[in-house]
């Protein structure tokens, strides 16, 4: 007795070891092919995981229910494995390996942020497991020579470029004064390179250039500065704390300058917590509604947004837009190969030259989206109601650029 | 290095005011700090978890119509009870025991409350408008605005309230009794263990009123409460423990050092200016100290 109750123990520890050594093929169970994903559903980034997972969502189910994906002839229905990343780029890395050892998930879909999308990148790349991204825009994601990561969305470096490009425009194509503050985090020095980059293309002067701690909440030393110097066009980055801080030391300094270029004005909602203090702000937006590319499954932005609004019940923020853009790339990607071979998967993303709702899409050798242009939208008021609106590119702009920004003691 | 500050000697002028208020705001924080460590013997880092919990309890009052100004009495009052309560709950069995077992506990109230923070007001930077506009002086070559100047005088008049409390009142009386020897005091009728409850509140309602005055004038997020902490601990190791005159002056000279520092370094080398300034002065103190011990031999 004593030796059937062994071998049975140790029989049962050796299925389960083989059980948890083997992956589940769950790459493709029956009709459905299963996504991966790590968002942030818990952490600072929560908010953001968020949009994203439910971008994700939207474009899941409209797949779904415009008859799935078609491979060799047989119809497929897309389902997502999500686990919380808590906003932590070492547990980022961690679902990662685990999504593709212990899940099996051959396909996978990016998190929120270019920090956590950093930290998994590697590993769907050491996998050679492809990745769709939509919320990763640090340059640095593009230069480490990475073949399984495509992202939707324009690099960081794109952001502000046409801010610079504007300004020189509307002073007569000459070269301008700038004054910038960019936060010392990986995706602001980004925005800063392409800014430079700008100057230096249009042989502007960059007459202040600060960088500002992470932990710091207070501008008003750059922005005395800025009072002092009188730039031409003032460029500040800093994700949604460094927008709100600028806003509201710029109006209660009353700084003076014709232009005043930000990003993360929709991520927070600056128009509405700071009103009219921040009109006249120019913005740099992945997306905007008010775009007038299109696709099958959601038509274009005004229509995406009122479905996304009646299914979640809140406007689409572009971090939402791209995600559910990341679900179509695959969809034409997963058509194109008619095979669910990862690899043949890659290269069919890799020739990817599409138009979607939220924008045309086409890969760099890097897997950096080069077809879509960033958008700059300024907050105009009406009334006591502020609101975003599209000035450039000139081809979607449905509001003229209002330069120089009259002074406060005018407004 | 850059010299435009001596270039526009007017800035000099905005740098020194801006760091005097911002100096003000930070020591109302550090006093707080400085109490209950001076009473205590607790380092705790959640003091900026508490400033930020107190900040959101002003925001919400503006998100219900009320002027976020008045969250400095609402506040404060809040935040007493969920400082008492903590001490009841958590601090307690903190309090005796060694100083790292302390600053572990208050280590991990930090983290819950930001996680609880998270969870409920959610991850969205917030601020909220006071409308309290600017003051300019010099020809509108220096601007104030009105909200930091609230900030200081709301922390000046704490301050005050505070240091006449601490020397007329029965429960200050105790508290410095408990602060210079707790044992005496608990022998002499004190009852310390009311004493720590109300010393943890009252650090609460401090950093329930700075929360106030940073929601109407820097921003609010979960996440942002580290800055404060290390910001009072800084100042409260500059003037010494049991020293809130010395707080004051701390603060506002630390303000002002950041400020200069800003200007002349650059904005990435303002916070790395006043940690080295720190190191100088822990320097500086050891070194006169170990003069004196060697005088006593």
């Amino acid at each position: 007795m004593d030796l059937i109750k062994k071998t049975l123990s140790i029989l049962s520890v050796f299925i389960f070891s083989i059980a948890l050594a083997l992956p589940s093929n769950a790459k493709v169970e029956g009709d459905t092919i299963i996504l991966g994903a790590a968002v942030s559903l818990t952490g600072k980034y929560s908010t953001n995981g968020e949009h994203t997972k439910n971008g994700y969502n939207m474009a899941v189910d409209r797949i779904n229910d415009m008859g799935g994906v078609t491979v060799g002839g047989k119809s497929y229905k897309f389902d997502i494995i999500y686990y919380d990343d808590e906003s932590d780029s070492s547990r980022a890395a961690q679902l990662a390996e685990r999504l593709i050892k212990q899940d099996g998930v051959h396909y996978m879909l990016g998190p929120y942020s270019s920090g956590l999308t950093k930290a998994m990148a590697p590993v769907t790349e050491e996998n050679k497991i492809p990745m769709v991204e939509a919320n990763g825009a640090s340059r640095s994601l593009f230069t480490k020579g990475y073949k399984y990561l495509f992202a939707v969305l324009s690099a960081a470096n794109q952001y502000l470029e046409v801010a610079i490009d504007l300004a020189v425009e509307k002073n007569g194509g000459n070269p301008v004064n700038i004054a910038m503050a960019f936060e010392q985090d990986a995706f602001s020095q980004d925005v800063r390179i392409g800014v430079v980059e700008a100057a230096e293309r249009t042989g502007s002067t960059i007459t202040i250039d600060d960088k500002l701690p992470k932990e710091l909440n207070d501008m008003a030393a750059t922005l005395a500065k800025v009072k002092a110097t009188k730039p031409d066009v003032l460029v500040v980055s800093g994700h949604s704390k460094g927008a709100l801080t600028a806003i509201r030391q710029i109006s209660e300094m009353q700084v003076d300058v014709p232009m005043l270029a930000m990003t993360h004005c929709d991520a927070s909602k600056l128009a509405k917590q700071h009103g009219k203090n921040s009109e006249y702000a120019l913005c740099a937006a992945q997306w905007h509604k008010t775009l007038s590319y299109s696709d099958e499954f959601f038509g274009d932005g005004a229509q995406y947004d009122k479905e996304f609004t009646e299914i979640y019940g809140y406007a689409p923020p572009y971090q939402a837009a791209e995600s559910s853009a990341a679900l179509l790339v695959y969809k034409a990607a997963f058509e194109k190969a008619d095979s669910l071979d990862k690899d043949k998967i890659r290269d069919a993303l890799a020739q990817t030259d599409m138009q979607t709702f939220y924008g045309n899409i086409k890969f760099s050798d890097t897997g950096q989206n080069i077809a879509k242009p960033m958008v700059l939208f300024q907050v105009r008021c009406e009334g006591d109601v502020c609101a975003n609106r599209v000035v450039a590119p000139t081809k979607w702009a449905s509001h003229e650029l209002v330069h120089p920004i009259p002074s406060w003691s005018s407004r | 290095m850059d010299l435009l500050i001596f270039q526009i000697p007017i800035l000099m002028v905005q740098a020194s005011l801006d760091g005097i208020l911002l100096g003000t705001l930070f020591a109302l924080i550090a006093y707080g700090m400085a109490l209950q460590w001076g009473v205590m013997n607790i380092i705790n880092i959640a003091q900026g978890e508490l400033v930020i919990l107190g900040g959101y309890i002003a925001y919400f009052m503006y998100v219900a119509g009320i002027h976020p100004a008045f969250g400095v009495i609402v506040s404060p009052i809040i935040m007493y009870f969920i400082g008492w309560s903590l001490y009841k709950t958590i601090i307690f069995r903190v309090v005796d025991r060694d100083l790292f077992i302390s600053i572990l506990a208050t280590f991990g109230i930090s983290i819950l409350t930001q996680q609880l923070m998270n969870f409920i007001f959610g991850s969205d930077v917030v601020v909220a408008q006071s409308n309290f506009g600017t003051t300019f002086l010099f020809n509108y070559m220096v601007t104030l605005p009105n909200a930091k100047i609230f900030a200081a005088a709301i922390s000046i008049i704490f301050a005050v309230l505070l240091v006449l409390y601490m020397r007329r009142s029965k429960l200050g009386r105790a508290i410095r009794a408990t602060a210079q020897n707790a044992r005496a005091a608990k022998i002499l009728g004190v009852d310390t263990e009311s004493v720590y409850a109300a010393t943890f509140g009252i650090n609460a309602a401090l950093c329930g009123v700075a929360g106030s005055l940073i929601a109407i004038t820097f921003t609010l997020h979960p996440y942002v409460g580290l800055p404060y902490t290390v910001r009072s601990f800084m100042i409260v190791i500059v003037a010494g423990l049991g020293n809130l005159p010395g707080v004051a002056l701390s603060g506002m000279g630390l303000g002002v050092f950041e400020e200069f520092s800003d200007y002349i370094f650059g904005t990435e080398f303002r916070i790395a200016a006043v940690f080295l300034l720190l190191v100088l002065i822990l320097v500086y103190r050891r070194f006169k100290l170990s003069r004196k011990r060697e005088y006593l031999k």
